[in-house]
Protein backbone atom coordinates (compact mmCIF):
# COMPACT_ATOMS: atom_id res chain seq x y z
CA UNK A 1 0.00 0.00 0.00
CA UNK A 2 2.66 2.49 0.75
CA UNK A 3 4.04 1.90 -2.00
CA UNK A 4 1.11 2.68 -4.09
CA UNK A 5 1.20 5.53 -2.37
CA UNK A 6 4.35 6.45 -2.71
CA UNK A 7 3.68 6.07 -7.27
CA UNK A 8 0.73 8.50 -6.39
CA UNK A 9 2.39 10.92 -4.97
CA UNK A 10 5.04 10.90 -7.61
CA UNK A 11 2.80 10.80 -10.14
CA UNK A 12 1.03 13.84 -8.60
CA UNK A 13 4.77 15.51 -8.23
CA UNK A 14 5.33 15.08 -11.95
CA UNK A 15 1.68 16.44 -13.08
CA UNK A 16 2.84 19.20 -10.94
CA UNK A 17 6.08 19.94 -13.22
CA UNK A 18 3.40 20.00 -16.43
CA UNK A 19 1.78 23.16 -15.02
CA UNK A 20 4.31 24.61 -13.74
CA UNK A 21 5.78 24.70 -17.45
CA UNK A 22 2.33 25.53 -18.44
CA UNK A 23 2.70 29.06 -16.32
CA UNK A 24 6.02 29.97 -17.53
CA UNK A 25 5.44 29.55 -21.25
CA UNK A 26 2.04 31.28 -21.09
CA UNK A 27 4.11 34.02 -19.87
CA UNK A 28 6.64 33.86 -22.43
CA UNK A 29 4.07 34.46 -25.02
CA UNK A 30 2.36 36.93 -23.19
CA UNK A 31 3.06 41.04 -24.02
CA UNK A 32 6.07 42.03 -21.95
CA UNK A 33 4.93 44.53 -19.23
CA UNK A 34 7.88 46.62 -18.53
CA UNK A 35 8.12 49.80 -19.66
CA UNK A 36 10.99 50.57 -22.33
CA UNK A 37 11.76 54.23 -20.86
CA UNK A 38 12.40 56.60 -21.44
CA UNK A 39 11.47 55.41 -25.40
CA UNK A 40 7.89 55.15 -23.51
CA UNK A 41 6.16 55.98 -20.56
CA UNK A 42 3.94 54.78 -17.90
CA UNK A 43 0.17 54.83 -18.47
CA UNK A 44 -2.06 56.15 -16.34
CA UNK A 45 -3.92 52.87 -14.53
CA UNK A 46 -0.22 51.45 -13.68
CA UNK A 47 1.18 54.76 -12.41
CA UNK A 48 -2.46 55.10 -9.90
CA UNK A 49 -0.50 51.57 -7.81
CA UNK A 50 2.52 53.43 -7.55
CA UNK A 51 3.44 53.58 -3.92
CA UNK A 52 6.62 56.54 -4.30
CA UNK A 53 7.94 58.89 -1.86
CA UNK A 54 5.54 60.75 0.79
CA UNK A 55 3.24 63.88 0.24
CA UNK A 56 0.25 66.49 1.63
CA UNK A 57 -2.76 66.68 1.07
CA UNK A 58 -4.56 69.72 0.24
CA UNK A 59 -7.88 70.85 1.76
CA UNK A 60 -10.94 69.87 -0.52
CA UNK A 61 -12.27 73.78 -0.43
CA UNK A 62 -8.03 75.04 -0.04
CA UNK A 63 -6.06 72.70 -2.23
CA UNK A 64 -3.12 74.58 -1.87
CA UNK A 65 -3.38 74.77 2.12
CA UNK A 66 -2.68 71.26 3.63
CA UNK A 67 -4.90 69.12 6.19
CA UNK A 68 -1.85 68.78 8.56
CA UNK A 69 -2.40 70.23 11.94
CA UNK A 70 1.14 70.21 12.64
CA UNK A 71 1.38 67.69 15.69
CA UNK A 72 4.16 66.47 14.79
CA UNK A 73 3.19 62.63 15.17
CA UNK A 74 4.46 61.47 11.99
CA UNK A 75 7.91 63.35 12.37
CA UNK A 76 7.42 61.41 16.24
CA UNK A 77 6.66 58.26 14.32
CA UNK A 78 9.16 58.51 11.41
CA UNK A 79 11.86 55.71 12.39
CA UNK A 80 14.25 57.34 9.68
CA UNK A 81 13.68 60.99 11.20
CA UNK A 82 13.01 62.11 7.51
CA UNK A 83 10.17 64.48 8.18
CA UNK A 84 10.62 67.81 9.65
CA UNK A 85 7.42 69.76 10.84
CA UNK A 86 7.80 73.09 11.82
CA UNK A 87 4.54 74.78 13.47
CA UNK A 88 3.29 78.51 13.19
CA UNK A 89 3.36 80.34 16.35
CA UNK A 90 0.97 82.79 17.04
CA UNK A 91 1.03 86.54 15.83
CA UNK A 92 2.80 89.22 17.55
CA UNK A 93 -0.49 91.45 18.73
CA UNK A 94 -0.02 94.67 17.51
CA UNK A 95 0.50 97.82 19.95
CA UNK A 96 -2.93 98.88 20.02
CA UNK A 97 -4.37 95.19 20.59
CA UNK A 98 -1.70 94.70 23.37
CA UNK A 99 -3.07 98.02 25.00
CA UNK A 100 -6.62 96.82 24.48
CA UNK A 101 -5.41 93.18 25.92
CA UNK A 102 -4.22 94.70 28.66
CA UNK A 103 -6.98 96.85 29.53
CA UNK A 104 -9.31 93.93 29.42
CA UNK A 105 -7.40 92.09 31.75
CA UNK A 106 -7.29 95.14 34.34
CA UNK A 107 -11.11 94.98 33.92
CA UNK A 108 -10.74 91.17 34.83
CA UNK A 109 -12.55 90.31 31.63
CA UNK A 110 -11.07 87.45 30.40
CA UNK A 111 -8.98 88.17 27.57
CA UNK A 112 -8.53 85.66 24.24
CA UNK A 113 -4.97 85.96 22.76
CA UNK A 114 -4.70 85.35 19.18
CA UNK A 115 -4.26 81.47 18.68
CA UNK A 116 -1.32 79.84 15.89
CA UNK A 117 -2.94 78.56 12.62
CA UNK A 118 -2.99 75.18 12.81
CA UNK A 119 -1.08 74.54 9.11
CA UNK A 120 2.51 74.48 9.55
CA UNK A 121 5.26 76.81 8.83
CA UNK A 122 7.66 74.70 7.36
CA UNK A 123 6.85 70.58 6.61
CA UNK A 124 10.25 68.79 4.86
CA UNK A 125 11.16 65.58 3.97
CA UNK A 126 14.82 63.64 3.12
CA UNK A 127 13.49 60.99 0.36
CA UNK A 128 16.81 59.45 1.06
CA UNK A 129 16.67 58.84 4.35
CA UNK A 130 13.08 57.30 3.66
CA UNK A 131 11.85 53.27 3.87
CA UNK A 132 8.92 54.37 2.67
CA UNK A 133 7.31 52.23 5.40
CA UNK A 134 4.28 54.30 5.49
CA UNK A 135 3.87 54.67 9.29
CA UNK A 136 3.56 58.44 8.75
CA UNK A 137 0.70 57.96 6.47
CA UNK A 138 -0.82 55.60 8.77
CA UNK A 139 -0.14 57.76 12.24
CA UNK A 140 -1.71 61.18 10.42
CA UNK A 141 -5.05 61.92 12.71
CA UNK A 142 -5.88 64.77 10.08
CA UNK A 143 -5.06 62.19 6.84
CA UNK A 144 -2.82 64.53 5.45
CA UNK A 145 0.15 62.35 4.32
CA UNK A 146 -0.77 59.95 1.50
CA UNK A 147 1.99 58.42 -0.66
CA UNK A 148 2.88 60.24 -4.50
CA UNK A 149 2.95 58.24 -7.61
CA UNK A 150 5.99 59.98 -8.92
CA UNK A 151 8.23 57.32 -10.60
CA UNK A 152 10.43 59.27 -12.85
CA UNK A 153 13.10 60.29 -9.95
CA UNK A 154 17.02 60.73 -10.68
CA UNK A 155 19.48 63.19 -9.00
CA UNK A 156 22.84 63.20 -8.85
CA UNK A 157 23.23 64.93 -5.09
CA UNK A 158 21.10 63.78 -2.15
CA UNK A 159 20.21 67.43 -1.99
CA UNK A 160 18.21 66.42 -5.18
CA UNK A 161 16.19 64.21 -2.98
CA UNK A 162 14.77 66.59 0.15
CA UNK A 163 11.78 68.27 -1.00
CA UNK A 164 9.65 71.05 0.52
CA UNK A 165 6.28 69.65 0.64
CA UNK A 166 4.53 72.58 1.10
CA UNK A 167 5.88 74.04 -1.52
CA UNK A 168 5.38 70.86 -3.74
CA UNK A 169 1.56 70.87 -2.30
CA UNK A 170 1.56 74.39 -3.62
CA UNK A 171 2.89 73.93 -7.10
CA UNK A 172 0.40 71.05 -7.48
CA UNK A 173 -2.30 73.19 -7.00
CA UNK A 174 -1.66 75.60 -9.29
CA UNK A 175 -1.37 72.88 -12.02
CA UNK A 176 -4.64 70.95 -10.42
CA UNK A 177 -7.65 73.11 -11.93
CA UNK A 178 -9.80 70.58 -10.81
CA UNK A 179 -10.31 67.66 -8.33
CA UNK A 180 -8.09 65.29 -9.81
CA UNK A 181 -5.72 64.05 -7.25
CA UNK A 182 -2.72 63.18 -9.67
CA UNK A 183 0.25 65.02 -8.61
CA UNK A 184 1.70 66.89 -10.84
CA UNK A 185 5.55 66.04 -12.23
CA UNK A 186 7.62 68.52 -11.71
CA UNK A 187 11.34 68.74 -13.10
CA UNK A 188 14.33 69.09 -11.12
CA UNK A 189 15.16 72.58 -12.57
CA UNK A 190 12.14 73.75 -10.84
CA UNK A 191 12.86 75.90 -8.23
CA UNK A 192 9.61 74.33 -6.20
CA UNK A 193 11.04 70.95 -6.21
CA UNK A 194 14.48 71.87 -5.17
CA UNK A 195 14.04 74.04 -1.76
CA UNK A 196 16.82 75.86 0.09
CA UNK A 197 16.33 73.89 3.52
CA UNK A 198 19.05 75.34 5.24
CA UNK A 199 17.16 78.60 5.54
CA UNK A 200 14.10 77.05 6.40
CA UNK A 201 13.73 77.88 10.05
CA UNK A 202 16.50 79.67 10.71
CA UNK A 203 14.79 82.92 8.85
CA UNK A 204 11.87 82.66 10.51
CA UNK A 205 12.48 83.45 13.95
CA UNK A 206 7.84 82.92 15.03
CA UNK A 207 8.18 79.13 14.35
CA UNK A 208 9.11 76.12 16.97
CA UNK A 209 10.33 73.56 15.31
CA UNK A 210 9.38 69.60 16.18
CA UNK A 211 11.72 66.66 15.33
CA UNK A 212 12.14 63.49 16.33
CA UNK B 1 52.70 15.04 -42.36
CA UNK B 2 52.49 18.91 -42.23
CA UNK B 3 49.12 18.89 -44.22
CA UNK B 4 47.89 16.55 -41.49
CA UNK B 5 48.84 18.41 -38.96
CA UNK B 6 47.76 21.35 -40.74
CA UNK B 7 44.08 20.04 -40.83
CA UNK B 8 44.40 18.95 -37.24
CA UNK B 9 44.80 22.34 -36.20
CA UNK B 10 42.59 23.72 -38.45
CA UNK B 11 40.03 21.44 -37.00
CA UNK B 12 40.71 22.19 -33.47
CA UNK B 13 40.42 26.31 -34.13
CA UNK B 14 36.58 25.68 -36.22
CA UNK B 15 36.36 23.16 -33.02
CA UNK B 16 36.99 26.27 -30.49
CA UNK B 17 35.15 28.83 -32.74
CA UNK B 18 32.15 26.76 -32.73
CA UNK B 19 32.26 26.42 -28.96
CA UNK B 20 32.87 30.63 -28.48
CA UNK B 21 30.35 31.20 -30.73
CA UNK B 22 27.69 29.10 -29.10
CA UNK B 23 28.83 30.07 -25.77
CA UNK B 24 27.45 33.96 -27.16
CA UNK B 25 24.53 32.86 -28.67
CA UNK B 26 23.75 30.34 -25.94
CA UNK B 27 24.25 33.08 -23.06
CA UNK B 28 22.23 35.82 -25.52
CA UNK B 29 19.53 32.98 -25.61
CA UNK B 30 18.99 31.99 -21.77
CA UNK B 31 18.80 35.84 -20.89
CA UNK B 32 16.26 36.33 -23.43
CA UNK B 33 14.46 33.37 -22.40
CA UNK B 34 14.89 34.61 -18.81
CA UNK B 35 13.98 37.61 -19.51
CA UNK B 36 10.70 36.75 -21.43
CA UNK B 37 9.64 34.21 -19.25
CA UNK B 38 9.71 37.27 -16.86
CA UNK B 39 7.75 39.48 -18.90
CA UNK B 40 10.69 41.54 -19.49
CA UNK B 41 12.48 42.50 -22.75
CA UNK B 42 16.12 40.67 -21.57
CA UNK B 43 19.37 42.33 -22.66
CA UNK B 44 17.66 45.56 -25.00
CA UNK B 45 20.17 47.97 -25.34
CA UNK B 46 24.00 47.20 -26.55
CA UNK B 47 23.58 46.65 -30.54
CA UNK B 48 19.76 46.60 -32.03
CA UNK B 49 17.74 43.99 -29.45
CA UNK B 50 20.84 43.44 -27.37
CA UNK B 51 22.63 41.31 -29.72
CA UNK B 52 26.12 42.62 -28.75
CA UNK B 53 25.27 42.66 -24.91
CA UNK B 54 27.03 38.89 -24.81
CA UNK B 55 29.98 40.32 -26.96
CA UNK B 56 30.40 43.44 -24.83
CA UNK B 57 30.12 40.63 -21.47
CA UNK B 58 32.89 38.82 -22.77
CA UNK B 59 35.30 41.40 -23.75
CA UNK B 60 34.38 42.66 -20.13
CA UNK B 61 35.23 39.00 -19.00
CA UNK B 62 38.49 38.76 -20.31
CA UNK B 63 39.79 42.54 -19.09
CA UNK B 64 39.28 41.48 -15.63
CA UNK B 65 42.39 40.71 -13.18
CA UNK B 66 42.90 36.89 -12.34
CA UNK B 67 43.31 37.03 -8.95
CA UNK B 68 44.53 34.10 -6.74
CA UNK B 69 43.08 33.74 -3.03
CA UNK B 70 45.92 33.85 -0.44
CA UNK B 71 46.09 30.51 0.66
CA UNK B 72 44.71 28.55 -2.40
CA UNK B 73 47.10 26.26 -4.07
CA UNK B 74 48.18 28.19 -7.08
CA UNK B 75 48.99 25.05 -9.48
CA UNK B 76 45.67 23.43 -8.89
CA UNK B 77 43.27 26.83 -8.78
CA UNK B 78 44.52 27.23 -12.10
CA UNK B 79 44.72 23.64 -13.85
CA UNK B 80 40.89 23.05 -12.91
CA UNK B 81 39.15 25.36 -15.30
CA UNK B 82 41.75 23.93 -18.05
CA UNK B 83 40.63 20.84 -16.54
CA UNK B 84 37.09 21.47 -17.06
CA UNK B 85 36.96 22.76 -20.68
CA UNK B 86 39.94 20.53 -22.19
CA UNK B 87 37.69 17.42 -22.70
CA UNK B 88 35.13 19.35 -24.31
CA UNK B 89 37.69 19.09 -27.46
CA UNK B 90 37.39 14.97 -27.12
CA UNK B 91 33.46 15.43 -26.73
CA UNK B 92 32.62 16.93 -29.92
CA UNK B 93 34.82 13.98 -31.58
CA UNK B 94 32.07 11.32 -32.34
CA UNK B 95 28.77 13.37 -32.67
CA UNK B 96 27.56 13.10 -36.19
CA UNK B 97 26.54 16.07 -37.20
CA UNK B 98 25.33 15.31 -40.49
CA UNK B 99 25.72 12.16 -42.59
CA UNK B 100 29.04 13.49 -43.60
CA UNK B 101 30.31 15.39 -41.12
CA UNK B 102 31.82 13.54 -38.00
CA UNK B 103 35.41 14.44 -37.28
CA UNK B 104 35.83 11.13 -36.35
CA UNK B 105 33.81 8.28 -36.86
CA UNK B 106 34.39 5.73 -33.53
CA UNK B 107 33.34 2.31 -32.90
CA UNK B 108 33.60 3.42 -29.32
CA UNK B 109 32.10 7.03 -29.78
CA UNK B 110 29.52 6.86 -27.45
CA UNK B 111 31.83 5.58 -24.71
CA UNK B 112 34.38 8.29 -25.48
CA UNK B 113 31.93 10.98 -24.73
CA UNK B 114 30.67 9.21 -21.49
CA UNK B 115 34.24 8.57 -20.24
CA UNK B 116 35.74 12.29 -21.04
CA UNK B 117 32.39 13.71 -19.66
CA UNK B 118 33.12 12.65 -16.23
CA UNK B 119 36.78 14.95 -16.19
CA UNK B 120 34.16 17.98 -15.93
CA UNK B 121 33.75 16.41 -11.86
CA UNK B 122 37.54 16.48 -11.40
CA UNK B 123 37.74 19.97 -12.25
CA UNK B 124 35.17 21.30 -10.40
CA UNK B 125 36.40 18.87 -7.27
CA UNK B 126 39.90 20.86 -7.88
CA UNK B 127 38.75 24.17 -8.01
CA UNK B 128 36.05 23.57 -5.02
CA UNK B 129 39.40 22.60 -3.02
CA UNK B 130 42.24 24.69 -4.23
CA UNK B 131 40.01 27.31 -3.64
CA UNK B 132 40.90 27.39 0.36
CA UNK B 133 37.14 28.57 0.67
CA UNK B 134 34.27 27.03 2.87
CA UNK B 135 31.42 27.56 -0.07
CA UNK B 136 33.50 26.30 -2.80
CA UNK B 137 34.72 23.00 -0.99
CA UNK B 138 30.87 22.54 -0.17
CA UNK B 139 30.01 23.30 -4.30
CA UNK B 140 32.78 20.77 -4.96
CA UNK B 141 31.26 17.93 -2.70
CA UNK B 142 27.79 18.70 -3.39
CA UNK B 143 29.50 18.24 -7.23
CA UNK B 144 31.32 14.94 -7.36
CA UNK B 145 27.78 13.45 -5.16
CA UNK B 146 25.68 14.54 -7.80
CA UNK B 147 27.30 13.06 -10.27
CA UNK B 148 28.59 9.92 -8.69
CA UNK B 149 24.54 9.46 -8.27
CA UNK B 150 23.49 10.87 -11.67
CA UNK B 151 26.00 9.22 -13.97
CA UNK B 152 24.63 5.34 -12.99
CA UNK B 153 21.00 6.03 -14.18
CA UNK B 154 22.11 8.02 -17.39
CA UNK B 155 24.52 5.21 -18.28
CA UNK B 156 22.04 2.91 -17.74
CA UNK B 157 19.69 4.42 -20.10
CA UNK B 158 22.21 5.08 -22.93
CA UNK B 159 22.75 1.46 -22.90
CA UNK B 160 19.39 0.91 -23.67
CA UNK B 161 19.67 2.09 -26.74
CA UNK B 162 23.14 0.48 -27.28
CA UNK B 163 21.63 -2.93 -26.80
CA UNK B 164 19.19 -2.11 -29.38
CA UNK B 165 21.47 -1.18 -32.09
CA UNK B 166 23.79 -3.73 -30.85
CA UNK B 167 26.30 -0.70 -31.26
CA UNK B 168 28.37 2.05 -29.50
CA UNK B 169 29.01 4.05 -32.76
CA UNK B 170 26.58 7.52 -33.00
CA UNK B 171 26.37 7.31 -36.58
CA UNK B 172 25.05 3.81 -36.51
CA UNK B 173 22.61 4.93 -34.03
CA UNK B 174 21.48 7.75 -36.23
CA UNK B 175 20.89 5.58 -39.55
CA UNK B 176 19.00 3.18 -37.89
CA UNK B 177 15.89 6.14 -36.92
CA UNK B 178 13.52 6.84 -39.36
CA UNK B 179 12.88 10.87 -41.15
CA UNK B 180 9.71 11.03 -39.40
CA UNK B 181 9.33 11.74 -35.77
CA UNK B 182 7.40 8.15 -34.87
CA UNK B 183 10.44 6.48 -36.36
CA UNK B 184 12.92 8.18 -33.59
CA UNK B 185 13.79 6.46 -30.65
CA UNK B 186 12.25 8.66 -28.16
CA UNK B 187 8.85 6.76 -29.49
CA UNK B 188 10.27 3.69 -28.83
CA UNK B 189 12.46 4.15 -25.40
CA UNK B 190 10.44 7.05 -23.89
CA UNK B 191 11.59 5.99 -20.26
CA UNK B 192 15.03 6.17 -21.16
CA UNK B 193 14.99 9.58 -23.02
CA UNK B 194 13.32 10.88 -19.94
CA UNK B 195 16.13 9.56 -17.59
CA UNK B 196 18.87 10.56 -20.03
CA UNK B 197 17.45 14.62 -19.81
CA UNK B 198 16.88 14.59 -16.25
CA UNK B 199 20.28 13.05 -15.90
CA UNK B 200 22.06 15.57 -18.36
CA UNK B 201 20.02 18.15 -16.42
CA UNK B 202 22.68 17.07 -13.30
CA UNK B 203 25.52 16.46 -14.73
CA UNK B 204 25.81 19.56 -16.58
CA UNK B 205 24.75 21.36 -13.23
CA UNK B 206 22.16 23.12 -14.98
CA UNK B 207 18.88 24.55 -12.68
CA UNK B 208 17.22 22.39 -10.96
CA UNK B 209 20.29 20.88 -10.11
CA UNK B 210 22.71 23.22 -9.62
CA UNK B 211 23.70 22.87 -6.63
CA UNK B 212 27.50 22.41 -7.20
CA UNK B 213 26.91 26.49 -7.70
CA UNK B 214 24.22 27.66 -5.83
CA UNK B 215 24.86 31.05 -5.74
CA UNK B 216 22.09 32.02 -3.29
CA UNK B 217 23.45 29.68 -0.76
CA UNK B 218 26.82 29.06 -1.76
CA UNK B 219 27.80 32.67 -3.34
CA UNK B 220 28.37 31.17 -6.34
CA UNK B 221 30.12 27.13 -5.08
CA UNK B 222 33.00 25.84 -6.50
CA UNK B 223 33.82 28.80 -8.50
CA UNK B 224 33.50 31.57 -5.79
CA UNK B 225 36.94 32.18 -5.90
CA UNK B 226 37.11 32.52 -9.63
CA UNK B 227 37.74 36.08 -11.72
CA UNK B 228 37.49 37.13 -14.75
CA UNK B 229 38.22 34.66 -17.63
CA UNK B 230 39.31 31.37 -14.64
CA UNK B 231 35.12 31.90 -14.22
CA UNK B 232 34.65 32.25 -17.96
CA UNK B 233 36.43 28.93 -18.89
CA UNK B 234 33.90 27.18 -16.30
CA UNK B 235 31.39 29.39 -18.22
CA UNK B 236 32.26 28.54 -21.77
CA UNK B 237 32.72 24.59 -20.82
CA UNK B 238 29.36 24.27 -18.88
CA UNK B 239 27.80 25.79 -22.21
CA UNK B 240 29.55 23.83 -24.10
CA UNK B 241 28.56 20.69 -22.10
CA UNK B 242 25.39 21.13 -22.05
CA UNK B 243 25.52 21.46 -26.21
CA UNK B 244 27.34 17.88 -26.19
CA UNK B 245 24.48 16.35 -23.75
CA UNK B 246 21.88 17.50 -26.05
CA UNK B 247 23.43 16.69 -29.19
CA UNK B 248 23.79 12.69 -27.37
CA UNK B 249 20.54 12.97 -27.09
CA UNK B 250 19.44 14.27 -30.31
CA UNK B 251 21.83 11.07 -31.51
CA UNK B 252 20.39 8.85 -29.33
CA UNK B 253 16.27 9.85 -29.58
CA UNK B 254 15.29 12.45 -31.93
CA UNK B 255 16.73 10.74 -34.85
CA UNK B 256 20.01 12.75 -35.39
CA UNK B 257 20.30 14.26 -38.69
CA UNK B 258 17.06 13.04 -39.82
CA UNK B 259 14.26 14.84 -40.73
CA UNK B 260 11.14 14.86 -42.89
CA UNK B 261 12.79 16.72 -45.75
CA UNK B 262 16.54 16.96 -46.60
CA UNK B 263 18.27 15.75 -43.79
CA UNK B 264 21.33 17.11 -43.43
CA UNK B 265 23.14 19.30 -40.17
CA UNK B 266 20.70 21.83 -40.19
CA UNK B 267 17.84 19.52 -38.40
CA UNK B 268 21.05 17.93 -35.81
CA UNK B 269 21.10 21.89 -35.11
CA UNK B 270 17.63 22.82 -35.14
CA UNK B 271 17.17 19.35 -32.52
CA UNK B 272 19.71 20.58 -30.50
CA UNK B 273 18.39 24.15 -29.82
CA UNK B 274 15.12 22.89 -29.55
CA UNK B 275 16.81 20.91 -26.34
CA UNK B 276 19.09 23.81 -25.10
CA UNK B 277 15.64 25.44 -25.11
CA UNK B 278 13.64 23.13 -22.92
CA UNK B 279 16.29 22.97 -20.42
CA UNK B 280 16.67 26.83 -20.37
CA UNK B 281 12.87 26.88 -19.94
CA UNK B 282 13.17 24.33 -17.27
CA UNK B 283 15.88 26.54 -15.28
CA UNK B 284 13.13 29.37 -15.68
CA UNK B 285 10.35 27.52 -13.95
CA UNK B 286 11.77 24.95 -11.47
CA UNK B 287 13.25 25.86 -7.95
CA UNK B 288 15.77 24.23 -7.20
CA UNK B 289 16.29 20.95 -5.20
CA UNK B 290 17.38 20.54 -1.92
CA UNK B 291 20.43 18.36 -1.51
CA UNK B 292 18.36 15.22 -0.12
CA UNK B 293 15.62 15.19 -2.74
CA UNK B 294 18.47 15.23 -5.63
CA UNK B 295 19.75 11.98 -4.01
CA UNK B 296 16.14 10.58 -3.53
CA UNK B 297 15.11 11.29 -6.73
CA UNK B 298 18.41 9.43 -8.22
CA UNK B 299 18.87 6.89 -6.27
CA UNK B 300 15.21 5.78 -5.07
CA UNK B 301 13.62 6.75 -8.86
CA UNK B 302 15.84 6.83 -11.46
CA UNK B 303 18.14 3.64 -11.09
CA UNK B 304 15.52 1.33 -10.40
CA UNK B 305 13.44 2.80 -13.54
CA UNK B 306 16.45 3.20 -15.59
CA UNK B 307 17.08 -0.84 -14.62
CA UNK B 308 14.00 -1.98 -15.20
CA UNK B 309 13.51 0.05 -18.77
CA UNK B 310 17.25 -1.76 -19.31
CA UNK B 311 15.71 -5.09 -18.30
CA UNK B 312 12.45 -5.11 -20.32
CA UNK B 313 14.52 -3.86 -23.49
CA UNK B 314 17.09 -6.59 -23.28
CA UNK B 315 14.16 -9.17 -23.00
CA UNK B 316 12.55 -7.24 -26.08
CA UNK B 317 15.40 -7.42 -27.79
CA UNK B 318 16.00 -11.15 -27.35
CA UNK B 319 12.41 -12.15 -28.15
Amino acid sequence: MTMIREFGKALQGLWSLAIGLGVTFRAFVRPQVTVHYPRATVDDANLRTYHGHVELTGKDDAPEIPKCISCGMCAMNCPSACLTVVKQKAPKPTPEQKKAMEEAEARGEKVKKPSAPKNPASFTYDFSLCSLCGTCVESCPADSLRFSNEIYQAGFDRKDFQFDLLARLRSQAEGLSGASPKPVHKTDDDPDNRPDLKTDSKTDPKTEKVEK
Amino acid sequence: MPLELFTIFLALALLAGFVGLNGLVLVYLERKVAGHIQRRPGPFEVGPHGLLQPLADALKLVGKQLITPRGADKWLFWTAPIISFAPVFVLFLPIPFGPFLTAMELDLGLLLILAFAGINVLALCLAGWSSENKWSLLGAARAVAQSVAYEIPLLLAVLAIAFQYGSLNLSTIVSGQGAWPWQWNIMVQPVAFFIYFVCALAETNRAPFDLPEAESELTAGFHTEYSGMGFGIFFLAEYANMIVVCAVATALFLGGWNGPAAPGVWWFLAKVYLLLLVMMWFRWTYPRVRFDQLLNLSWKWLLPLALINLVVTLVLVKL
